[in-house]
């Protein structure tokens, strides 16, 4: 049996202690150990983006990193974004401009969307698509993606206030 | 039935969907933890074509956490192959279009021959994925290499390598279509022109591989299937035929789909494979396609070579029309002569000439099978009608533009019988539209095309390639033969449906709601929708050919008629009034002119049930339920025109699209907004074909792609905005007046490109025939 490492982390807050496999990827730690599967495997060679998560607060292929290398850090997932009941602006910007089909991409467009505005809180449209370039979408051809991005940012710097999610 | 007033229908309403795929809450196959569950890996072949000599299992047998591995060989005794069977066709397709077609069966593993790099020769079952990779990569397997076919023309040359032995030829599929007299027509036209167009070999690539896993009932002897699939009711029909189960014993479904666009639009050996695995070792079993299997083992599509011989007067009208096109199938053909009949029968496009013959021929090859992708056969046909278009205008000196307009059905000769069959059968007719309303509104969102042609001109004088690209289609859309709906009052009072689609993010969910919603007079938000899974409806068709909000609302209508009657009967029962006193409003039965006497569905729903106290009149059955098929008469005609501006960097070859715009019309608008989003997504998918991937093969029948470090799919910095117009003219073929909107836009953007290339360069008198169009083709071109 290949070699196992202890590992400690803290995932959409919570404290984690176990034991992986030293091969094992951080995507894999998530989905199969902390059955975490909102976080999607899109390549597993680190291009499509769609693995995308928060480490530390800073976008990261979780499928070419080691689980191993996320010790001591904080993690944060899709399922870790909305707080108390209440999305996120991103996701909530995603839900009204219509940015997901099939919602497999999703994940990482929100873990990149969400370091980038960090990052850069009053892009232009070129800056949002040079940073969405991180992520391939097959469905949604982008231009809504790149509309809610430009709505999220609006709305996070408070100029332009998004709905409540729409109860459909 | 109550009148169908359109409320919702119309209405861009946010998505029921978001909630879950925003929140992770969303469930896709990969998902999928079932206890006990082994993990599937394959073995597959790194030869193009070559006969199997040994298959080693003992080291991966002995590799830790192995349960169980089979190969190719060993399969074949323990599960004999099922053999090669007549290709499925209406009987009236089959008495009017001459034609021949082979039907290889493909195996679920390869026993004797392996026929393209990728196909599947053993399987590992481990207790994880690691262990049975680690595992798959110990297992040594001989073969001896047998000559390769990867040009379908040789492949049909005298003593060329065979594939399948048995039929000693490479040919599978041979048929031909006319209408008029194109051979005299040709011999006395004005001008003719002869040209070769190749459409080259790329693929769907949906962000989410295929996937399958199976889990054994001993104590019912049943079987339930998960597969990424699109077609959930034909999966169960060939699980049933493999595993000598009734379909009564297979449940198939699936869960959230990461994208299809086609290629899961059939059903695959793995699909199979994994069920009788997980029967054979008693434990569930999964398997998740990685994405370097996905390049070689999920089908492929385009690839055809078109030879096209037109003629035409002055004016540039066409007269005669004629094309030899050849389908590089791959290693086999998984849905047979759908791709090639699409092509030959969209290849008139929205034109009015009298003389046209095609010949079609498939030719097997040792490369991944062709099957349908986004478009499924039509941008080939585009490509080789809208650059015709564009050569007639070179030739003749006149705007590619006006060459159209000469040429396009006008209004007052709508519905337009073409003359040639569907491929249901049924004589084409384009049943409604108004094409050359198409052009003109394309040609005023680029800013007119006199305005274009100054610009252009000006730009010109100062060394810049400025080009505008036209290209448009008629789409066949909600092809037959049926879908399925259950509707059904839930005791709550919401309202049920199943239906036999299956979406892979389309949104079906939302638009279903809205459909029933303004049938029922409910909100949609009362509207309980379940699709794809066999054990929700026991006869349906799945979501292929842009087909599903066709064929969906046809059958929701028609399962709502009956019901609507048998609900007005109780509520006139229970109220001592007529039925046709009654409509719905607001979730409840009313009568009308008298408002607030409501009796809410559910009491109804209540009063309809079996046994004691029930408030059914006399003769009304029990229950509330009520399933109904749509079977369309034939297709409906949705169509688009698209227009592109762009700049050529003729130096480095790079092109700029300044503007792309596209004027559509598929029917009635179910939701805006998500018809918008599949255009534009379809329209990327286009762009990425002609602009960046290539599924490329070497003389070896060597895949040269394997990741999407040398497959380039778009990415946000490579795509235009888009501009998007509507026109609607409702289908007169079902009760909605829907089109099918699903692949539309994929069909035209590579010609649109072609087009608007050779409009930059036209000073050079080069032609792009053929595709991809990348910056080294356009380079060559203009240094030459």
């Amino acid at each position: 049996m290949a070699k196992t490492v202890e590992i400690h982390l803290k995932v959409n807050g919570k404290n984690y202690a176990g034991h992986c496999e030293s091969r094992t990827l951080m995507a894999d730690l998530l989905r199969e150990h902390l059955n975490l599967t909102g976080t999607h495997i899109g390549c597993e060679h680190g291009v499509c983006g769609v693995c995308t998560i928060l480490v530390n607060g800073e976008a990261v292929r979780s499928c070419i990193m080691l689980a191993a290398q996320a010790e001591g850090a904080e993690v944060t997932t899709i399922e870790g974004l909305s707080h108390q009941g209440q999305f996120h602006p991103v996701q909530k910007a995603f839900h009204e401009n219509h940015a997901l089909q099939c919602g497999f991409c999703t994940p990482g467009m929100l873990a990149t969307v969400i370091d980038f505005l960090r990052t850069n809180a009053s892009p232009t449209e070129a800056e949002v698509k040079e940073a969405l370039s991180a992520v391939l979408c097959r469905c949604t051809g982008y231009q809504n993606i790149i509309k809610a991005v430009m709505a999220a940012a609006a709305d996070m710097r408070g100029e332009k206030k998004l709905g409540a999610l729409a109860d459909v | 039935m109550s009148e169908v007033s359109g409320r919702f229908i119309g209405k861009s309403m946010l998505r029921k969907e978001d909630q879950r795929l925003l929140t992770g809450k969303g469930e896709f196959i990969a998902d999928l933890k079932l206890p006990e569950m082994l993990h599937a890996a394959f073995v597959r072949s790194q030869i193009a074509h070559g006969r199997i000599k040994s298959v080693d299992l003992s080291r991966a047998l002995a590799s830790p956490g192995v349960v169980y591995a089979i190969a190719g060989p060993d399969l074949a005794k323990l599960l004999p192959p099922v053999p090669d069977t007549q290709l499925a066709l209406p009987r009236k397709w089959t008495s009017r279009v001459q034609h021949k077609f082979l039907n290889p069966q493909q195996p679920l593993l390869a026993y004797d021959k392996v026929r393209h790099v990728g196909e599947a020769i053993a399987v590992i079952l481990a207790e994880s994925r690691y262990l049975a990779e680690d595992a798959a990569e110990l297992v040594t397997v001989e073969i001896e290499p047998l000559p390769v076919v990867v040009d379908p023309e040789l492949g049909l040359a005298d003593g060329c390598p065979v594939l399948h032995e048995q039929y000693d030829t490479n040919l599978i599929g041979d048929f031909s279509v006319e209408k008029g007299n194109v051979e005299l027509s040709l011999a006395t036209a004005p001008h003719r022109l002869k040209r070769r167009f190749y459409h080259h070999r790329y693929a769907a690539i949906p962000m989410e591989c295929r996937g399958v896993a199976a889990v054994h009932d001993t104590r019912t002897d049943s079987i339930t299937i998960w597969s990424s699939c699109q077609v959930i009711h034909w999966l169960r029909r060939e699980a049933s035929t493999v595993l000598k189960l009734p379909e009564a014993r297979i449940r198939s479904l699936a869960l959230d789909v990461g994208g299809g666009f086609g290629v899961k639009g059939h059903v695959y050996p793995e699909d199979l494979l994994i069920p009788v695995l997980a029967r054979e070792v008693g434990r569930p079993v999964k398997w998740i396609e990685d994405r370097h299997e996905h390049f070689m083992s999920s089908c492929h599509s385009r690839d055809q070579t078109h030879d096209v011989e037109v003629g035409f007067d002055d004016e540039g009208r066409l007269l005669a029309f004629r094309d030899e096109f050849i389908v590089d199938c791959g290693a086999w053909n998984p849905i047979g002569s759908g791709i090639a009949y699409n092509t030959a029968v969209h290849l008139p496009g929205p034109y009015k000439f009298d003389h046209f013959a095609v010949r079609s021929r498939i030719v097997v090859t040792n490369k991944v099978p062709n099957a349908p992708y986004r478009g499924a056969g039509r941008p080939e046909a585009t490509f080789a009608m809208e650059r015709v278009m564009d050569l007639i205008a070179a030739e003749l000196g006149v705007d590619p533009a006006v060459v159209r307009m000469r040429n396009l059905i006008p209004l007052s000769e709508m519905p337009y019988r073409l003359g040639i069959p569907y491929r249901d059968g049924e004589p084409i007719v384009y049943d409604s539209g108004d094409y050359p309303e198409s052009l003109r509104q394309a040609l005023s969102a680029i800013g007119g095309l006199e305005a274009f042609r100054e610009r252009q001109k000006a730009a010109r004088a100062q060394g810049r390639f400025l080009g505008l690209g036209l290209g448009c289609y008629v789409e066949g859309t909600g092809v037959g033969p049926f879908e399925s709906a259950t509707v059904r009052i839930d005791p709550s009072g919401k309202i049920y449906l199943a239906g036999g689609a299956c979406p892979q993010g389309q949104g079906m969910e939302t638009i279903f709601s809205q459909i029933v919603a303004d049938t029922w007079k409910v909100d949609p938000k009362d509207v309980v929708v379940a699709l794809a899974d066999t054990s929700v409806i026991s006869i349906g068709f799945g979501t292929i050919a842009s087909r599903s909000t066709v064929n969906l609302s046809g059958a929701i209508y028609n399962a709502s008629e009956v019901l609507q009657k048998k609900v007005f009967a109780i509520a006139a029962n229970i109220l001592e009034c007529s039925p046709v006193d009654l409509e719905l409003r607001n979730g409840a039965v009313g009568l009308v002119g008298v408002p607030g006497r409501e009796l809410p569905l559910a009491e109804i729903a209540q009063a309809a049930r079996p046994g004691w106290d029930n408030e059914r009149p006399e003769g009304v059955s029990a229950g509330l339920e009520e399933t109904a098929y749509f079977e369309p008469p034939t297709v409906t005609w949705a169509y688009a025109m698209h227009a592109a501006l762009i700049e050529v960097d003729a130096e480095l070859g790079r092109i700029e699209i300044e503007k792309y715009v596209i004027v559509h019309d598929c029917g009635v608008v179910v939701n805006p907004m998500l018809v918008e989003g599949q255009i534009h997504g379809g329209a990327v998918q286009g762009l990425g074909g002609v602009l960046l991937e290539e599924m490329a093969y070497d003389s070896e029948g060597q895949l040269l792609v394997g990741s999407f470090m040398d497959y380039l799919v778009p990415g946000a910095s490579d795509v235009p905005h888009m501009e998007l117009k509507h026109l609607h003219f409702p289908s007169l073929l079902n009760p909605f007046g829907v089109k099918g909107v699903g692949e539309g836009s994929a069909i035209a953007p590579p010609v649109v490109i072609a087009n608007a290339v050779c409009d930059a360069l036209s000073h050079l008198k080069v032609e792009f025939n053929s595709t991809p169009i990348k910056p080294e083709q356009i380079a060559r071109a203009s240094w030459a």
